[in-house]
């Protein structure tokens, strides 16, 4: 983690052979990247689980000050790097995003944990927001329920890396070492579920959709009392898939670019319920035979 | 008298500020060296200073038991026979004990016949979902899939490094049993065979039609690679033979006996499993 | 309201629960019928006569501690919702369980919060996620979630926004392989149907002074706030969510004179992830290791309430193995060992709260990390045990704590696992508590500021059902591990520490002594694993199955945990021989009831006092909100 001279003294700009090791300040960005990464303060900020190996990260046997992390901030103004520790509640994501605008650019996000990534665990609860990355922009995520203390390092010095290769001469790279600062990210709302301003177009539409009696995006029911046993049964005739295919345009603005990875799997399904069909009459004859022994 | 706590809480912190680098002259200055044989002890109970573990240069390795995402085993490179196949025959076990639900499996066809094959064609965990519970592996019929003790997963772009696909998730036999050698034994001894569980079906069914055959021969006092890669026959031959790790290295610090006396009862409960089917 | 813990009029001759059913019954004969259902016990009261039974129950059958309150949504099996209470002795004893039903749609029961306090925030719990209007409550509202918030979310017909199917395991995971993630299918990742005319000015107000206004701190919130009429001898105070001493996203609403708070309400909920909503979609075995998420301190004596309960209940079937000794035995260790992990962690916090900044916190953390060292090799995670099994463990002890070296410049250690043991309980954890008390128990900064402050009186700590700690520190010796015991409690020698002072210093003095007893039962549970050396976990030998179809009935399993009682009250319905999924899961979080106080214990003391009180409480907020 040294500055290396010669390290320092490389630049992708051209300079004359003889002024080659003189001149430092072709290696601006490296230096400021070097000050900048070695001396990055964490707010003082725990969420969930793993706020609690993040304690034990600071704590004496892993002791992340070794990397400039020295202290931690209970301040977003005197913070440069937030550590989404835990799981983030729709309840509890209105203040992260409150708190991340208060803190001075440059500013990183780390999100720790499954949770913070994606929800972890908790994703299928209704107060869980499905990965920090939803709402501000994450620098590195440490996967792991709870990641241990020397899976969190791993991903700070992730982040130091990251933070290596950024440069000041390049305004698109990260907004604030461009001219003007980014904007603030919009405070979520909530409402009758969370809301994101920057989704109000969306929402707006599909209410309409809804409204003109056209349930077609993921709309949820609330259905009177439905039976116990037939539930399961249900289950199976109203589950998303069935859901008729939304547009691209929807789609693009909350998939996470590049798309599923996967592939889905055809005729699987139907498969499985004619597999399952010959199991229960196979049942049914034993049962049959056994009750004609009797 | 006012100011003896003060006092006494600075001689304690004190004494632990002493206590951390009394280590330091017992070492010689060496505590961090690499070749020191140290760490055991300055990171073990016996240890009173408060001593950091200088991360990437020196790493606290996890115990066998550790458990982080699950990972799938494959046979190894050099097996003569199932070189690169799956261990696992997509049962669906491990999808099913999955407390989040971040397991998806999807079974393989055979192209021609079209009749399911014992093989996954698809294997995907969500490690963003993935709670390190170890289910999957606890419950695993076929020792096929095992938690990995690799932490250092930490990415910048989740969408595409934190969904594990099969060949992402496939690790070859020989890294489990380098990572937990007394497990993968522990497990041998259960299962009767170094082999997946199908081959030594497969070699008694075999054995039973060409009775009465000679017996193979023992793989006694070979070495590594040839005790993995030799169709055992027996399972009792292969639990004779000694475990062998990577390295080839007995990897557990146990007396004769004591295995002994464990080969033995691995065979009671086996031969009471086998007592109960045939009732 | 009336005066809570007067000695009843004429001392009733009913000892055992039985009796005591009995007397109900003959008593009021037309508001009280016994719970007759399979698997079932208590009784049920006529939700018309409910406090006046609940009265007579706490004064004159003397069930003065209300453990648990929760409601259960009976969707298809009689179309009722039922709030069920669990009430017990603190002079010991089983638990009186009663109950009260009342229509779905028109969910009301009158409030016991004028019989225990300690049911008010269980009540406001059972309105915002199951919608059971209690009449007569001082304070009804949501607590877990945000007022507006669509709907009561643990009702059985409620779905959230990645709805899949009613219950794990999910079919399209597999053989189903239609291998996609449900937000992929969803436009915003939410399954909510938003009204047409939706407008963000015309949502449910939110903003911070709604959120105070709503409190019923009895201030006049607008008036304070307006800026013209600004007035400062009453002043409304936020801490939280995010404040460092709040012990994790917990936030507290205090009013003060000067210094001196005069209110203090507490709001939660940030930390809510629906534990109980997922537990009931989860099969029996899928929940234990969520239980290891709700006191992330002490995970083995989470996963120990919930594997008692259920075992509880796997009991009334017919192929039941109840533990074996050494299994037994195993559980104790690791739940004692979690005690003075727990302990050390709230001692050392707490210590930070009231001003001795991270150098304590530091040694004990140090001391932390050998024993979650000693976790990880045996359970195989620092944190996150899951160790337990319905009827046995995941693993016995292994010969040798051993790492193999798998990384990089990895350093390996091996040690004798009795040996490192036996270090442990015999030199390293008593050197660490020795030290502690040497450098804290007389220290005179430390009874200076915690002396007589935070006061909780014994009469108040019974009504307000507060537990662990908190209760004993209040002069109550009321301890789980002997009032109701488990396990192999009964045949361990050690004493129940109580305070009678009931303020910091007492609930300090307690956490020490508590140190001291775990210790002393980890010395007698040594000679024990050695005795069952070889033995099996498991009583037929071999691991339980990972789908159980556990019989039909409810089951309250509580142990004493680091921070109180720990309850979990599972019903198992629906199916026929056996549930593969709980129908309801509630847990009784220790540090969740324990906050009601929070407001009387502060009220009088100083701003500067109130993260020291909360520290003393020992709330952990995944318990809390769960």
């Amino acid at each position: 983690m040294d500055l290396n001279l010669q390290e320092l003294n490389q630049t992708e700009f051209p300079v004359p052979a003889e002024l080659e090791n003189n001149i430092a300040i072709t290696s601006l960005s490296q230096l400021y990247n070097w000050g900048r990464r070695n001396s990055m303060w964490p707010m003082l900020f725990g969420l969930a689980c793993c706020a609690i190996e993040m304690i034990a990260t600071a704590a004496s046997r892993f002791d992340f000050s070794r990397f400039g992390f020295e202290v931690m901030r209970a301040t977003p103004r005197q913070a440069d790097l937030m550590i989404v520790s835990g799981t983030v509640t729709k309840k509890m994501v209105v203040p992260i995003v409150r708190l991340y605008n208060q803190m001075p650019e440059p500013k990183y996000v780390l999100a720790m944990g499954a949770c913070a990534s994606g929800g972890g665990p908790f994703k299928e609860g209704y107060n869980v927001v499905s990965g920090m990355d939803k709402y501000l922009p994450v620098d590195v995520y440490v996967p792991g329920c709870p990641p241990t203390p020397q899976a969190l390092l791993y991903g700070m010095i992730a982040l130091q890396r990251k933070i290596d290769g950024q440069s000041i001469a390049n305004g698109d790279d990260v907004p604030w070492y461009g001219v003007s600062s980014a904007e603030p990210t919009p405070v979520p709302v909530l409402g009758p579920d969370i809301i994101d301003p920057r989704q109000m177009d969306m929402i707006r539409r599909q209410a309409e959709t809804a409204a003109a009696d056209m349930p077609s995006l993921g709309v949820r029911e609330l259905p009177a009392a439905t039976q116990l046993v037939a539930a399961k049964v249900a289950a199976d005739t109203t589950t998303v898939a069935d859901a008729t295919p939304i547009s691209e345009d929807a789609l693009s603005f909350v998939l996470p670019s590049g798309g599923a990875p996967w592939a889905e799997a055809e005729d699987i399904r139907e498969k499985r319920r004619l597999r399952a069909l010959a199991r229960k009459a196979l049942r049914a004859s034993r049962r049959a035979a056994v009750a004609e022994e009797e | 008298m006012y100011g003896t706590g003060l006092a006494k809480g600075l001689l304690l912190t004190l004494r632990h500020f002493v206590d951390s680098y009394v280590d330091d002259i017992r070492y010689g200055f060496r505590k961090y060296h690499h070749s020191t044989d140290n760490f055991a002890i300055r990171q073990g109970t016996k240890t009173k200073g408060v001593i950091t573990v200088q991360y990437p240069d020196e790493k606290v390795a996890v115990p066998e038991r550790f458990r982080f995402v699950p990972f799938l085993i494959v046979e190894d490179e050099d097996h003569p026979t199932r070189s690169g196949k799956d261990w696992c025959t997509s049962c669906g076990i491990c999808a099913k004990v999955c407390p989040p639900q971040c397991i998806w499996i999807v079974r393989g066809n055979d192209p021609n016949t079209g009749r399911p094959v014992p093989e996954p064609e698809a294997f995907f965990i969500d490690i963003d979902i993935c709670m390190n519970c170890g289910f999957c592996a606890e419950y695993c019929p076929f020792d096929a899939i095992k938690m990995d003790h690799d932490y250092e997963l930490a990415s910048y772009d989740r969408t595409t490094h934190h969904i594990h696909d099969k060949e992402r998730l496939s690790k070859p036999n020989s890294y489990w049993r380098s990572i937990a050698p007394t497990r993968a034994y522990e497990e041998m001894l259960v299962r009767g065979t170094w082999e997946h569980i199908d081959v030594a079906k497969e070699a008694r069914r075999g054995a039973a039609r060409s009775r009465p055959a000679a017996p193979p021969p023992a793989p006694q006092a070979e070495d590594a690679a040839t005790a993995v890669a030799s169709e055992v026959a027996s399972p009792a031959e292969a639990s004779a033979a000694p475990a062998p790790t990577a390295e080839g290295a007995t990897p557990w610090t146990e007396d004769d006996a004591k295995r002994e006396e464990r080969r033995r009862k691995a065979l009671e409960r086996k031969a009471r499993r086998a007592a109960k089917r045939g009732q | 309201m009336d005066q809570p813990g007067l000695a009843p009029e004429k001392q009733l001759d009913a000892t055992t629960v039985e009796e005591a059913i009995a007397y109900l019954r003959n008593e009021y004969a037309d508001a009280v019928t016994l719970d007759d259902r399979e698997g079932y016990g208590g009784v049920i009261i006529e939700s018309k006569r409910l406090v006046e039974v609940a009265r007579a129950i706490r004064d004159g059958l003397g069930f003065d501690y209300l453990s648990s309150a929760t409601a259960v949504d009976y969707l298809g099996a009689g179309d009722h919702l039922e709030m069920v209470y669990h009430a017990y002795r603190t002079s010991g004893g089983g638990a009186l369980v009663f109950k009260a039903q009342t229509d779905r749609e028109r969910a009301e029961i009158p409030s016991l919060v004028s019989v225990w306090r300690g049911a008010d925030f269980q009540e406001r719990e059972a309105w915002d996620l199951m919608g059971i209007r209690f009449m007569g409550h001082p304070n009804l509202k949501r607590i877990l979630m945000w007022e507006g918030f669509h709907g009561h979310p643990l009702r059985k017909d409620w779905r959230e926004a990645y709805y899949e199917e009613d219950q794990k395991p999910f079919d399209n995971r597999w053989p189903g392989g239609q291998v996609y993630r449900v937000e992929e299918r969803n436009v915003f990742g939410k399954n909510v149907t938003y009204p047409p005319d939706i407008d963000l000015g015309r949502l449910m107000d939110n903003s911070e002074t709604a959120v105070y206004q709503s409190l019923g701190l009895g201030v006049d919130v607008e008036r304070i706030m307006d800026k013209d009429g600004f007035e400062t001898n009453e002043l409304v105070v936020n801490m939280g969510p995010h404040h460092p001493s709040t012990h994790g996203v917990f936030r507290m609403v205090l009013t003060v004179d000067g210094e001196t708070v005069t209110s203090l309400e507490p709001v939660m909920g940030y930390l809510h992830r629906n534990h109980e909503k997922i537990g009931e979609r989860n099969t029996y075995l899928h929940n234990i290791p969520f239980t290891d998420r709700l006191d992330y301190i002490s995970s083995m004596g989470n996963n120990h309430g919930y594997v008692l309960a259920v075992e509880q209940l796997m009991s009334l079937g017919r192929k039941y193995n109840p533990p074996t000794y050494r299994c037994e035995a195993l559980r104790v260790m690791m739940v004692e060992l979690s005690r003075i992990v727990n302990h050390l962690w709230a001692i050392g916090f707490w210590l930070n709260d009231i001003g001795a900044f991270f150098t304590p916190v530091l040694y004990f953390v140090q001391e932390r990390e050998r024993i979650l060292d000693f976790f990880e090799a045996v359970a195989g995670s620092r944190m996150m045990c899951n160790y337990m099994r319905f009827g046995g463990l995941f693993g016995d002890l292994p010969e040798r704590l051993k790492s193999v070296s798998n990384l990089t410049n990895d350093r390996v250690r091996d040690y004798n696992t009795m040996q490192f043991l036996t270090e442990m309980i015999n030199e390293r954890i008593p050197r660490t508590i020795d030290e502690l008390e040497r450098l804290l128990t007389q220290n005179e900064i430390l009874i200076e500021r915690s002396v007589g402050v935070g006061v909780l009186t014994r009469e108040d700590a019974i009504n307000y059902s507060a537990a662990g700690p908190l209760l004993r520190g209040s002069g109550v010796a009321y301890d789980i591990r002997r009032a109701d015991p488990y396990s192999i409690y009964p045949e361990l020698d050690f004493d129940v520490a109580v305070e009678d002072e009931g303020d910091m210093y007492a609930r300090y003095r307690v956490r020490v002594s508590e140190l001291r007893e775990s210790v002393r039962i980890l010395k007698q549970i040594l000679p024990r694993l050695e005795a069952t050396a070889g033995e099996s976990i498991w009583a037929d030998g071999k691991p339980g199955a990972y789908a159980p179809r556990v019989p039909h009935g409810e089951a309250y399993g509580r142990v004493e945990n680091g921070k109180g009682e720990l309850g979990y009250y599972v019903v198992s319905a629906g199916g026929r021989g056996g549930s593969a999924n709980p129908w309801r899961y509630h847990v009784r979080a220790p540090s969740f009831i324990n906050l009601t106080p929070m407001g009387i214990m502060s009220r009088g003391y100083k701003v500067a006092d109130i993260v020291g009180i909360l520290g003393s409480i020992d709330i952990v907020l995944g318990e809390t909100d769960r």
